[in-house]
């Protein structure tokens, strides 16, 4: 089986993957972490590259060892009118927002990047998390235990509630038809009312009447994209999102994986929509592969410990990636999210060298084909739900 | 040197909202959405030296007679995603929004005002406002239960929680040593316990002390318990008293309150909005400032107008012919929702005998009642006449300057860019060049943190 085009993204956070990025001699200074500049650098760097898209991280809790956090899609907006062609991605928990914020909010870097944004949704498990909000009690668990009955039953709970907030959120950006602001100054209407939408979606955790106070963005509908580590997440991000990132560490995983997500896709009703399946790894990226290896054993010693991941961890040469990422889409993956491992090394080694070594062997692109996210991972313009269908 | 003696003028750019200011059918007036438009606004507002560019808020399509508003732009962008993306493209204008204590949470709020501040470096402010109606709450998790008393007590209280969580951090905890391994200087920075009446939260603020240490806060209140809140906690107040006898009523009594809080009079700025409108001479201005205001009041907006007073479906009525002599329904109001002004209406049977009073001592239609009862130019007149006329006002402290609102967007802030901030500038009352970097700076306000 050949490989068509093989999409990627970029996984931006802080000076990189590993916790004692921020520590090598090329990191900027702690202080320019929290800056505009660098995320804007990193952007741009990536757009360089021709990547699909960049995500960025985030977080409400200060944790154990990590670094603070600006607010993602205020450093989306931020960027994005000083890019043109890139995908930006910030990432906003499900748990602890309101629907009807994140919604305008996808919207508006919609109309500020012109089409180009996405939306990465993420629960929030943690009690401490829970704690600097005070809306709800979570149960203290650890990552162990969300594999017993009690973490799951959490998990399907959080996993639900994301559900309704896409849900609302979608309902939301479709809740203007294209062509609702009509300036007719004859009958003295700014708006056509007929095309204005209250979405009543009425849920367990919230309702929402809208319609939203955006009208629909250029790409109608943003790109929603969800990571998954197990079947409650398969199935969310099957029935919710446009990409699913997965984190198969072997190859043989990947079909296992694939098959799950259509079938909870065809479960949901959605067997005849796009949903691309996105590998992740963490990389870390020389041209000799032993200086690869030897910068992340020397980042593990800076920090104490081997650094693990929820994402295969990759430290090798670009072309060694490449055969893997090959490899990887043959078996069934749409494309790759990376996760540099330390910045600006392993983004640049992406652009600079993974790039063109896809591009040579005819799987990555040689220049943007399209102005939008959607366009660029080979979504059309999607019709709006509340429109009037129009007769064949 | 004189020029110092005078009081400087702070002036900033009030992104037109969604009422009947903005004349959408002059082929002049661009998109309100469009990120396009922003940018344009922020750049002719940033040429021209202005403190800031300022956005209100509506959570939610306003409504009357039960169906969406369709007579004034409708449809808004999200306030913290447009000035993010305004800092990309400008450098030193203030960036101002207001966000309500209701339908949000402190930490995320404090959160996206310290990372606006990062972002922007140093250019952030929070119009800080309160809602409570049900109707909007129909948007939002939390919906609009909260009794219209409890309401300050909810907004002082989310306002005191965001202030310590951006006083959580003093500035001084990022170490970043890359050879030792210390990123912080303390084992726990941005620790906060905040345990109140309405919020019982704890943890640690992810975002480090922002360039500004708090954003610029601004208060609009009015009441004696909201000019009381002005004058303990605002830097500056987002007035509705434009006109000078009652400015300079406002100003003296807001900078009074002050001393009992222990704070310095220049500390709390007075901005009222403003519309103006130029021309060539006074004469043209007046003439144009009437073709404006008819084309703000139609017939149909001078019959929604006066039913967000009688609360009765008057669409029956004829805008051109006399007012109504049925009385206004005194009922729970139904009638306009998602308006402020409907809320702050006083009396509506005294309100509706004044209306009454004047339309028989003028001979007034309908339409020409509300065209002159709504008379929203502050200023008008050719750019000499209205540079002396701010000038005259802020040096007889009716306000510190002026928060403007064009009724073209969004070149319509051009003119008064133009023509108007030369004459000031001559005058030696605004600036010809931003001093410092920060809003703070700007508006002479002390930075918070170390």
């Amino acid at each position: 089986m050949s490989v068509r085009q093989i999409h990627l993204a970029a996984a931006l956070d802080g000076a990189g993957w590993h916790p004692a990025a921020w520590r090598e001699p090329e990191a900027v200074s702690a202080i320019e972490l929290f800056g505009p500049r660098y995320w804007l650098d990193q952007v741009r760097r990536a757009e360089s590259g021709l990547l699909d898209f960049v995500t960025i991280e985030d977080g409400f809790p200060l944790e154990p060892g990590a670094l603070p956090r600006l607010d993602a899609s205020l450093i989306a907006a931020r960027v994005a009118p000083l890019t043109s062609h890139i995908g930006i991605v910030p990432t906003i928990t499900t748990t602890h927002t309101e629907p009807f914020h994140v919604s305008k909010t996808i919207a508006t870097l919609d109309y500020a990047s012109t089409g180009r944004a996405g939306w990465r949704v993420q629960v929030g498990a943690r009690a401490a998390e829970a704690a600097l909000f005070g809306r709800r009690e979570l149960p203290r668990l650890s990552i162990e235990d969300l594999g017993t009955p009690e973490g799951q039953a959490l998990i399907g709970e959080l996993f639900d509630e994301a559900a309704d907030h896409v849900e609302v959120v979608r309902r939301l950006w479709d809740s203007w038809e294209d062509g609702a602001e009509i300036r007719d100054a004859a009958t003295g209407r700014f708006v056509d009312r007929e095309k204005l939408h209250y979405i009543d979606f009425s849920g367990s955790r919230f309702s929402v009447r809208g319609p939203s106070i955006t009208p629909r963005s250029p790409q109608g509908q943003p790109l929603v994209v969800a990571l998954a580590h197990q079947s409650i997440p398969y199935a969310f991000a099957a029935r919710s999102a446009d990409v699913a990132l997965v984190t198969p560490h072997d190859v043989d995983a990947i079909a296992g994986i694939v098959a799950e997500i259509r079938a909870a896709q065809a479960e949901a009703g959605r067997a005849d929509e796009r949903l691309l399946i996105f590998g992740e790894f963490v990389v870390f990226l020389d041209e000799n592969p032993a200086e690869a290896i030897a910068r992340k054993e020397r980042l593990d010693e800076a920090a104490g410990a081997p650094y693990r991941s929820d994402a295969p961890v990759f430290a090798g040469s670009p072309g060694a990636l490449a055969d893997q990422l090959e490899a990887w889409a043959e078996a069934g993956l749409d494309g790759f999210r990376l996760r540099p491992g330390s910045v600006p090394h392993d983004l640049d080694a992406v652009t600079r060298q993974l790039v063109p070594q896809l591009q040579a062997r005819g799987l990555f692109r040689r220049e943007y084909e399209a102005d939008t996210l959607r366009g660029l991972l080979g979504f059309e313009r999607p019709a709006n739900r509340y429109a009037p269908a129009i007769a064949a | 040197m004189p020029a110092n003696r005078l009081k400087q003028i702070h002036l900033a750019a009030h992104f037109p909202g969604v009422n009947n200011t903005t004349v959408w059918s002059d082929p002049r007036s661009g998109s309100h959405i469009e990120f396009d438009s922003f940018r344009r606004f922020a750049q002719i507002a940033e040429r021209a030296k202005f403190d800031f560019l300022f956005l209100a808020e509506g959570l939610r399509l306003r409504e009357q007679n039960g169906l969406i508003y369709d007579l004034d732009v409708v449809g808004r962008p999200d306030t913290f995603t447009v000035l993010a993306a305004l800092a990309a493209v400008t450098e030193r204008l203030g960036l101002a929004g207001t966000i309500n204590s209701t339908f949000n949470e402190p930490y995320e709020v404090a959160r996206q005002f310290a990372t606006l501040d990062h972002l922007s470096e140093g250019r952030a402010a929070w119009n800080v406002v309160t809602s409570w109606d049900a109707f909007t709450g129909e948007n939002f998790r939390r919906g609009g239960y909260l009794p219209q008393d409890q309401r300050y007590e909810r907004a002082r209280s989310f306002l005191h929680a965001t202030r310590t969580l951006f006083d959580s951090w003093h500035g001084d905890e990022i170490e970043g040593d890359k050879a030792s391994g210390a990123f912080f200087a303390e084992p726990k920075p941005g620790a906060f316990s905040i345990h109140d009446a309405f919020f019982d939260i704890e943890g640690q603020f992810n975002v480090p002390r922002s360039p500004q240490g708090r954003p610029v806060i601004f208060q609009a209140g009015d009441s004696d318990a909201g000019r009381d809140f002005a004058a303990a906690e605002a830097d500056a107040i987002f007035s509705r008293h434009g006109t000078k006898d009652a400015g300079q009523a406002f100003y003296a009594d807001v900078k009074a309150r002050m001393a009992k809080f222990g704070r310095d009079r220049d500390q709390l700025k007075v901005l009222p909005a403003a519309t103006f409108i130029l021309a060539d001479t006074d004469a043209e201005a007046h003439e144009l400032a009437d073709l404006v205001r008819h084309q703000q009041v139609s017939g149909q907006t001078a019959i929604r107008f006066l039913e967000q007073v009688w609360n009765r479906d008057l669409s029956g009525y004829d805008p051109d012919g006399p007012l109504p002599e049925i009385d206004p329904d005194l009922g729970e109001h139904t009638i306009a929702r998602g308006r402020a002004s409907v809320r702050m209406n006083r009396d509506p049977l005294a309100v509706a005998n004044e209306y009454r009073a004047l339309a028989e001592a003028k001979g007034y239609s309908v339409r020409e009642l509300i065209v002159n009862v709504t008379s929203r130019q502050n200023f008008i007149g050719s750019p000499r006449t209205i540079a002396e006329t701010i000038n005259e006002y802020v040096q007889a402290d009716a306000s510190d300057g002026f928060i403007l609102v064009p009724h073209i967007t969004p070149d319509g802030l051009a003119e008064f860019a133009d023509k108007v901030v030369p004459l000031l500038q001559e005058k030696g009352v605004f600036r010809t060049e931003y001093e410092g970097t920060t809003l703070r700076e700007h508006l002479g306000l002390r930075r918070f943190g170390s």
